[in-house]
């Protein structure tokens, strides 16, 4: 099991490697350059900020600096847009706010989804199970756009619980966290209710109840893990799409996440933004996937990893 | 030897978009206390659905008891409170199934699953029933069963894995074992071990088996008695000799006719019976066996016959006498 762990870091570096490569590419390969304003900005000074910035250097020369510095000195490069900070800043600041608010719409996911798709399971074609695949539907086709605002609509400006947006106090995570959870928390529930519904009709559960478990016995002892199963495969993505932040649910309640820095640097053709966010993401994504993994080992003892 | 089990008119039905599947039909039969009662009957005849319906174990929807009794030591297994069958159900009344890849849960250990019943029902600490379950392994003659207590399903064959099961359903010492089909999954020499084994447990342990296969070479080797099901009836109870030496319902002698015989010549083709078993959500009157039975008279398509006992431990449901008298 260790032996394999580390076997999939070790790989993380050329699957880091052909990420970086073709991000760099593809971002450079996009016509425009990070100085183009809709009132043009004089060729001179174009062409100093381009030498000042090494963008006058062939792409891949470009692209050694940009990998040496990070290996070497863990920097990120430089923001083009602002003159005071680097990416590492960005990271510093921003990073950690992204990540507490995917963190907590991540548990709510989990939270609502998991109860509620066996709930629904359980007591199939019943109250529950309706109750469960209206928010399951409600979440999955409400975006984020729509949500969030009806969430401050009602509880922040109506019925005054929270506040209307800003981070930093736990009375100003909730509805941001709600609003960016609820729809993992919908797909959440309807795998959840689907493979407890498969599991259920499985020859082993005849053979629990044949015991004289009483039912709940043989839900919670037989039928839990294995119907988590192929929940688990989706937890990892999933967790790094919301850690690594979310632009939509970020700019509505005001949260100055990582979310914004994306939208904005890839517009803006800011380089070393662009790419400093998707090595991130490529990172948070493959340990996630390493994580489910580990975890299958532990839910399912066919799985052995050598 | 008392009565064990004394099932009468148990009907179950399965209600289905398409309709009211008749699963088992109003079947009485009775099980003496050590006996061995083979079930036999092609597939869909209703063997599952009658034990099952036994062990309330029926998937409810789209399943349901809709009618009959069935006396075990004094009670009434339909009539009970879901806590008064659990806690028959493993303890008194234990019953394996037709695929042993499948049943047992592929996420907990061997020791977690069979435990579990001796936990439940004998009230044993962890320790105990680990102890306990050892035994009943070694018991069912798995080799090295204190180091492969531990071992997960997938690490046994499906012969193993039947024992294990088999270990599963005596945990408790039940009155009754029901077996569906348990070796029908395994090839022909496991099979053959397997039924040596359950024979020879119970010898030593004396419960009472249900026995249900297609295969009537086994019945014959296994079982006291044997009732033939069709299309959710049973058509004919006899000891097991007299079922073999004088048959008495067409469809029993189609079934015989088509079993290989070890004496005939290899090449010698079976004769299985010709045409399918009727539909059990739209059962036409008379007896379900008439489109395919050679012996069938005008009444067999007005009238059902009812089981009626035609010599001593023996009952067969049809018109027609086909030893040559007349009824
Ligand atoms: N869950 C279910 N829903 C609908 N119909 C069912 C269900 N389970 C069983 N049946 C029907 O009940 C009838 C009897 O089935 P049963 O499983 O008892 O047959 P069987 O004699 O055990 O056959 P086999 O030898 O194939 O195991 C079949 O016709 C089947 O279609
Ligand atoms: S009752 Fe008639 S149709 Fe049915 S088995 Fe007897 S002879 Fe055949
Ligand atoms: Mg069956």
């Amino acid at each position: 099991m260790f032996r394999y762990i580390v076997r999939r870091l070790l790989w993380m570096i050329p699957v880091l490697f052909f990420i970086s490569v073709i991000t760099f590419s593809l971002a450079h390969a996009v016509p425009g350059g990070p100085f183009d304003r809709e009132k043009a900005l004089p060729a001179e000074i174009i062409a100093n900020l381009n030498k000042y910035y090494g963008l006058d250097q062939p792409v891949w020369k470009q692209y050694v600096k940009y990998m040496s510095d990070i290996l070497l000195r863990f920097d990120f490069g430089p923001v083009y847009s602002s003159r005071s900070r680097r990416v590492n800043d960005i990271f510093r600041d921003h990073l950690p706010i992204s990540a507490q608010l995917g963190v907590l719409a991540m548990l709510i996911a989990l939270g609502i989804g998991i109860p509620l798709g066996i709930l629904a399971a359980l007591k199939q074609n019943s109250f529950w199970d309706y109750l469960g695949m209206a928010v399951a539907i409600f979440g999955v086709s409400v975006p984020g756009i729509v949500l969030g605002p009806l969430l401050i609509l009602i509880f922040a400006l109506t019925l005054k619980w929270f506040p209307v947006a800003g981070w930093g106090t736990p009375a100003k995570m909730v509805l941001p966290s709600i609003a960016l959870g609820m729809r993992e928390s919908a797909i959440i529930a309807r795998l959840t209710r689907a493979s407890m519904l498969q599991v259920i009709r499985e020859d082993y559960i005849r053979t629990a109840r044949a015991k004289g478990l009483t039912e709940r016995a043989v839900m919670i002892r037989h039928a839990l893990k294995n119907a988590f199963i192929p929940v688990a495969t989706i937890l990892g993505p999933m967790f790094a799409v919301l850690v690594t932040g979310t632009f939509v649910i970020e700019q509505i309640f005001a949260i100055p996440g990582m979310g914004k820095y994306f939208i904005t640097s890839i517009t803006n053709r800011d380089y070393p933004v662009v790419m400093g966010t998707i090595l991130l993401y490529a990172v948070f994504l493959v340990i996630a996937n390493l994580a489910v993994d580990i975890t299958y080992a532990f839910l399912d003892p066919r799985i052995r990893y050598t | 030897m008392g009565t064990l089990l004394q099932v009468k008119g148990l009907k179950t039905q399965f209600f289905t978009q398409d309709g009211v599947v008749n699963a088992v039909n109003g079947i009485d039969f009775d099980l003496n206390e050590g006996e061995t009662l083979g079930i036999v009957g092609e597939s869909g005849c209703g063997k599952s659905v009658s034990v099952l319906s036994l062990m309330r174990l029926i998937p409810s929807p789209p399943g349901r008891i809709v009618g009959g009794e069935a006396w075990f030591q004094g009670r009434d297994l339909l009539k009970m409170s879901e806590e008064e069958i659990r806690s028959v159900r493993g303890n008194k009344i234990a019953m394996i199934f037709q695929d042993p890849m499948t049943s047992l849960n592929p996420v907990l250990t061997i020791n977690q699953q069979v435990s579990e019943a001796l936990e439940l029902h004998l009230g044993m600490d962890k320790r105990q029933a680990r102890k306990r379950t050892i035994e009943l392994l070694e018991m069912v003659r798995i080799p090295d069963a204190a180091n492969r207590v531990d071992d997960y399903p997938h690490q046994f064959s499906g012969g193993m894995r039947q024992r294990v099961m088999i270990a599963m359903g005596l945990s408790c010492n039940p009155q009754l074992l029901i077996a569906d089909e348990p070796t029908t999954a395994l090839d022909v020499t496991i099979q053959a071990q397997i039924i040596d084994l359950v024979k020879q447990l119970k010898k030593e342990i004396g419960m009472a088996v249900i026995w249900i296969t297609h295969d009537l070479g086994v019945v014959a080797g296994l079982a006291d008695r044997v009732n033939v099901m069709y299309a959710g009836y049973i058509v004919e109870s006899a000891d097991v000799k007299d079922m073999y030496a004088d048959p008495r319902h067409p469809y029993t002698l189609g079934l015989l006719g088509s079993i290989p015989r070890l004496d005939a010549e290899r090449k010698a083709k079976l004769t299985p019976i010709e045409g399918l078993p009727p539909d059990l959500i739209d059962m036409p009157p008379g007896c379900p066996f008439a489109p395919r039975c050679r012996y069938a008279i005008d009444r067999c398509l007005e009238e059902n016959p009812k089981l009626e006992t035609v010599a001593r431990r023996h009952s067969v449901a049809c018109w027609v006498d086909v030893t040559g008298g007349k009824r």
